[in-house]
């Protein structure tokens, strides 16, 4: 990469004499188009944290020799001068938000501040994309001969091509007679949770295939879900929601949790949501156990279920095409969306909060921006898709009866072909991509499969987040952590940056919520009373008289300026008239010519 | 060095699935200390704001449950203590003198212990000021001298004597040393600059005024002094000249006043009308600040060291922390027993406050309640400074202001505090009254500030 440092450097005496020519070095330009062109190009892409200054006078060359083209005694240029530059789409990674408006009445204080802070998030922006130039993993992907569908590859085939602990990621576990499964991965990828519709659960570490406990509850089970670490996990079984350890024992079983048909572990609120087949949204907080708000949504029996990662607000698909938003702060549901014809068959929201994707019994899948709450783009599967999952780096995966399909790119292009399918030996019951691994989880009536997608998982963890290689002190810590920083279920809104933002409540708005947390009106005038006199002066009119003295106290300022101001103007329109028809009637001198 | 990224040509495909080797995340040897790979890619970290702000709110419950200021009381004295001085090189050495136990004691502070005492005075010791090089001290007192003691202990066998005993004509009430030179200024019914060498003054001003209660040295402008006098007025002095500067003159008379050491135009003076006033030196027609929240007479105030807080004693048995551009008290310390605190001083380390009070005890408090004192492990200190910008962030949101502002106080304060305020609201209610059914601009809307000062003199 050129920069302008070099153009100049290149003019210098060393060159000129042209002694010795030095072997051609891959970031030098070949020699014949050398000029400004290519930095332009650059530019584009590239923020350059200090553009080189033109050398001024040869006083200061001695200062300004680093920052332009570093000469060094054997007479060499650095041929990357300046710092580093920055790619400009990893900056904008970074980027929380924009710079405030500077207005001109805001006190000088204040513009100090807001300076000092922005200089200060650019830097921290900046020093986060130099990281990550640093990360060390890059994504997977797929790509097939020119022409040749990359949903005609089949696993054995991506296995056999991959090194072999990546292609041990494929296996089938062979489970027929509990069948059909749902299943759950735990927050670091590491921990897979299964269970059979017929009361079999199994907790395994399916890197290293270990069984950490298998039991069967002898009841039906509608799901499972791991809650905030791999110590624990929910069942929702036929009556009742219970809770079991790792190993397998039963630690609760909640009785105020009934028929739950669907459950989402929302992991910074340690709550767990549960939709049951009597139609209540219930929030459990798994921290203290306590039952955090229960919501008659009065829609039916609920199963579509799922949460939006960036707010943790809550998803229900309906038997009427609608789907919910729901937040435990509030009786009603934030927003309804007719999204379907037919009834919403499943519902799944993206990890950065902008997109959901649905599919209905009308056999379309569709996308919607769940910020502007708009439709994106529409498909219509043939087969209509039963169950939807969508992976850290936007993959979405779609069942239809035993066809697992993954799309790539559903919400930026209109995609036309699946980026990979595959066939299971049963109907579909459960989806769940693997975080931060490139293997997406299937359960279905013959078990559990563990499908290869390449591309589908973020490639580098944060390890104080999620970290899948995490020892069981380093587990001890982070859970005492995440503990520490619950948040609370109040904080759940549609927008999570809510928080930060100035409350600009007119103040009406103020005023009315005061008087309704009060129950009255703190600044109402009280009524004026006169006093009871006696000898007859309290008479009737008295008292008006009395009442009239002080009535409209506070307003009579205003109108008496008022009516002043009209007496003013009406004596200066009267007076700019009478010198108008003065003007009018005089006649001058050349008015006498006039007919 | 990894073998994850393998793209693999055969079946005329390209295909990369993720595989990590586990040695680049798992330490080593149980000697290493944990891997921890980082991202820092905002999608990976949701709910940062609220997380965020639980953490402040976190910090700010623990900021109260650590604030535990009060560290030792140092007694000894045999009545209360009227005057305190600090070292001006040594940082645990400190003087104190008391009302008519008629000693001067000089303290140890790390061992909380008593070095040497002195009989100085007859009657109280008004004033003490250790000298610019801390080899030697100096004390006024009720018996009209002044006395310069060494701060070395006489030796063995030797007898404790002052180095120099000047016999002034009148009481002396205060007193300070010049910073640079060996010069300092006494106040009594006037206000004399001596010098060292010399037993009679350099230098008297007046003004007709009878009394002055405490003079001080500008710490930058060395030649300038302020005095409090007790016709209600300040008045500045320059050294160099025969006359006073200017003065200006209060509805209330001010006790003490101290200058900012890092800005020094200005000075804050204590006054009796409860308040605290911090004037700039060169326009002394209205403070720059008033400082309210003591509900009795303030009696003695000191700078910060930084110059950006002081502390105030009062009449009311509690101590105050002002920031200095500040109207309200950011602290206030109190104990069940300390009563009318006389004299306060900060160290000039800027951790901790002294305050000497009428029941013979000196106390040490820290000047930051829930410091944690003693050296810091740097992942310590890198987590208090997070903490504490998370707390300035979040400063305003209600819960967390409302916890961080919460101050138990001694039920009679609390009512007096109460009492004030329906006092101050009353007053203005009926000026307002007043301004309202007078003819307009015959009652003009006056400011706190200007309130309370009567006039400038030059």
């Amino acid at each position: 990469m050129a920069s302008a440092g070099e153009a100049n450097v290149s003019v210098s005496h060393v060159e000129k004499k042209e002694k010795k020519q030095t072997p051609a070095r891959y970031w030098k330009e070949p020699r014949g188009e050398k000029d400004g062109n290519d930095h332009e190009e650059d530019g584009g892409k590239t923020l350059h944290q200090e553009e080189p200054r033109p050398q001024t006078t040869k006083k200061r060359k001695q200062d300004e020799s680093p920052a332009v083209g570093k000469k060094f005694i054997s007479g060499k240029s650095d041929p990357f001068p300046g710092q580093a530059p920055i790619p400009e789409d990893r900056v904008q990674k970074f980027k929380r938000k924009d710079k405030t408006k500077k207005h001109r009445r805001q006190h000088y204080k204040l513009k100090a501040m807001i300076t000092c802070s922005e200089e200060v998030s650019e830097m921290a922006q900046k020093q986060a994309a130099k990281f990550d130039l640093l990360l060390p993993e890059d994504a997977g992907f797929l790509e097939g001969e020119e022409e040749e569908d990359t949903c005609l590859i089949s696993q054995e085939d991506i296995a056999d091509a991959v090194d072999i602990t990546a292609g041990a990621k494929y296996f089938n576990l062979k489970l027929s007679q509990f069948g059909p499964y749902r299943l759950d991965y735990s927050r670091t990828g590491r921990h897979l949770l299964l269970g059979g519709r017929r009361g079999h659960v199994a907790c395994v570490d399916w890197l290293s295939k270990q069984l950490m406990c298998e039991i069967n509850v002898m009841e039906t089970v509608n799901d499972v879900k791991w809650l905030h670490s791999e110590a624990m996990y929910a069942v929702a079984q036929k009556k009742w929601l219970y809770i079991y350890d790792s190993n397998g024992i039963e630690l609760h079983c909640i009785r105020k949790f009934n028929d739950v048909l669907r459950m989402q572990y929302l992991p910074y609120h340690f709550l767990l949501a549960t939709a049951s087949a009597k139609s209540f949204l219930q929030y459990l907080d798994v921290s203290v156990g306590k039952e955090v708000a229960a919501i008659c949504t009065k829609t039916g029996r609920l199963d579509v279920m799922c949460q939006n990662p960036h707010n943790a607000i809550i998803h229900l698909g309906h038997p009427n095409g609608t789907v919910t938003l729901w937040s435990p702060n509030q009786k009603e549901a934030l927003v309804k969306m007719l999204c379907h014809q037919g009834a919403v068959r499943s519902v799944t929201v993206d990890k950065s909060g902008i997109y959901m994707v649905t599919s209905g019994m009308d056999k379309k899948l569709k996308v919607y921006d769940i910020r502007a709450l708009k439709p994106l783009k529409s498909y219509f599967l043939p087969a209509g898709a039963s169950c939807l999952s969508l992976s850290h780096r936007g993959l979405l995966s779609a069942a239809t009866g035993d066809i697992v399909q993954v799309y790539k790119d559903v919400w930026s292009t209109a995609a036309t072909k699946p980026y990979m399918a595959h066939r299971t030996r049963g109907a579909v019951w459960g989806l769940h991509f693997c975080p931060f691994e490139d293997v997406l989880g299937v359960g279905h009536g013959d078990g559990f499969t563990s499908m290869l997608v390449p591309g589908a998982g973020e490639p580098n963890f944060d390890g104080l987040d999620a970290n899948p290689y995490r020892s069981a002190k380093q587990r001890q810590e982070w859970e005492v952590k995440a503990l520490l920083e619950k948040i609370q279920p109040e904080l759940i809104t549609l927008d999570p940056n809510e928080l930060g933002q100035v409350d600009r409540a007119t103040f009406e708005q103020r005023h009315k919520d005061r008087v309704e947390a009060l129950g009255y009106d703190p600044l109402a005038q009280k009524r004026f009373i006169p006093k009871y006199k006696k000898k007859g002066r309290s008479s009737a009119g008295s008292i008006e008289r009395r009442k009239k003295q002080v009535a409209h106290e506070d307003q009579r300022d205003i109108i008496r300026q008022t009516v002043e101001d009209k007496v003013k103007m009406e004596k200066q329109r009267n007076e700019r008239e009478k010198k108008k028809a003065v003007l009018n009637s005089s006649r001058a001198a050349l008015d006498r010519f006039k007919k | 060095m990894t073998p994850l990224s393998i793209p693999s040509f055969s079946y005329q495909m390209k295909v990369k699935v993720l595989s990590r080797n586990p040695d680049d995340y798992v330490r080593e040897t149980k000697l290493d200390i944990q891997r921890v790979p980082r991202n820092y890619d905002p999608t990976l970290h949701p709910f940062e704001l609220s997380r965020e702000y639980t953490r402040a709110l976190n910090a700010t419950k623990l900021e109260r449950v650590f604030a535990k200021p009060f560290l030792a009381s140092l007694d000894g004295h045999r009545d209360g203590v009227n005057c305190m001085a600090k070292h001006t090189k040594s940082l645990s050495t400190f003087l104190s003198g008391s009302c008519d136990g008629e000693v001067a004691i000089m303290w140890n502070l790390t061992k909380h212990e008593c070095v040497r005492t002195l009989q100085a005075h007859e009657g109280f010791v008004r004033g003490m000021v250790v000298r610019y090089c801390g080899t030697s001290f100096f004390t006024v007192g009720d018996d009209k001298t002044i006395k310069q003691w060494k701060m070395e202990a006489p030796g063995y066998g030797e007898e404790e004597e002052p180095l120099n005993t000047i016999l002034g004509k009148t009481v002396f009430t205060g007193l300070d040393h010049h910073w640079q030179e060996g010069v300092f200024a006494t106040c009594g019914q006037q206000v004399d600059i001596w010098d060292e060498q010399r037993s009679s003054p350099i230098r008297s001003f007046t003004w007709g005024v009878e009394s002055f209660s405490s003079i001080r040295f500008n710490p930058v402008e060395t030649e300038i002094l302020a005095s409090c006098a007790s016709d209600r007025s300040i008045v500045l002095y320059d050294m160099r000249e025969s006359a006073p500067l200017k003065k200006v003159i209060m509805t209330m008379r001010s006790n003490t006043l101290c200058w900012n050491p890092m800005e020094a135009y200005y000075f804050t003076c204590s006054n009796e009308d409860y308040n605290l006033y911090t004037y700039d030196m060169r326009y002394l027609d209205q403070p720059v600040t008033v400082h309210m929240d003591h509900v009795s007479a303030v009696l003695d105030v000191d700078y910060s060291p930084t110059g950006r807080e002081f502390v105030s004693a009062s009449f009311d048995k509690t101590i105050r922390i002002f920031p200095k551009d500040v109207g309200h008290s950011r602290e206030v310390y109190h104990t069940k027993r300390m009563q009318h605190v006389i004299c306060v001083k900060w160290s000039s380390d800027n951790k901790y406050v002294l305050s000497g009070s009428d029941e013979m005890n000196i106390r040490l408090w820290k000047a930051y309640a829930a410091e944690k004192l003693g050296v810091l492990a740097p992942r310590e200190r890198q987590a208090i400074n997070y903490n504490q910008k998370l707390k300035e962030k979040f400063q305003h949101h209600p819960q967390i202001r409302r916890i961080s502002h919460h101050r138990h106080l001694p039920k009679s304060i609390y009512h007096q505090t109460k009492e004030l305020r329906i006092m101050k609201e009353a007053r203005r209610r009926k000026e307002r009254n007043v301004r309202k059914h007078s003819r307009p601009g015959t009652v003009p809307v006056v400011s706190e500030k200007e309130k309370h000062v009567v006039t400038v003199v030059k």
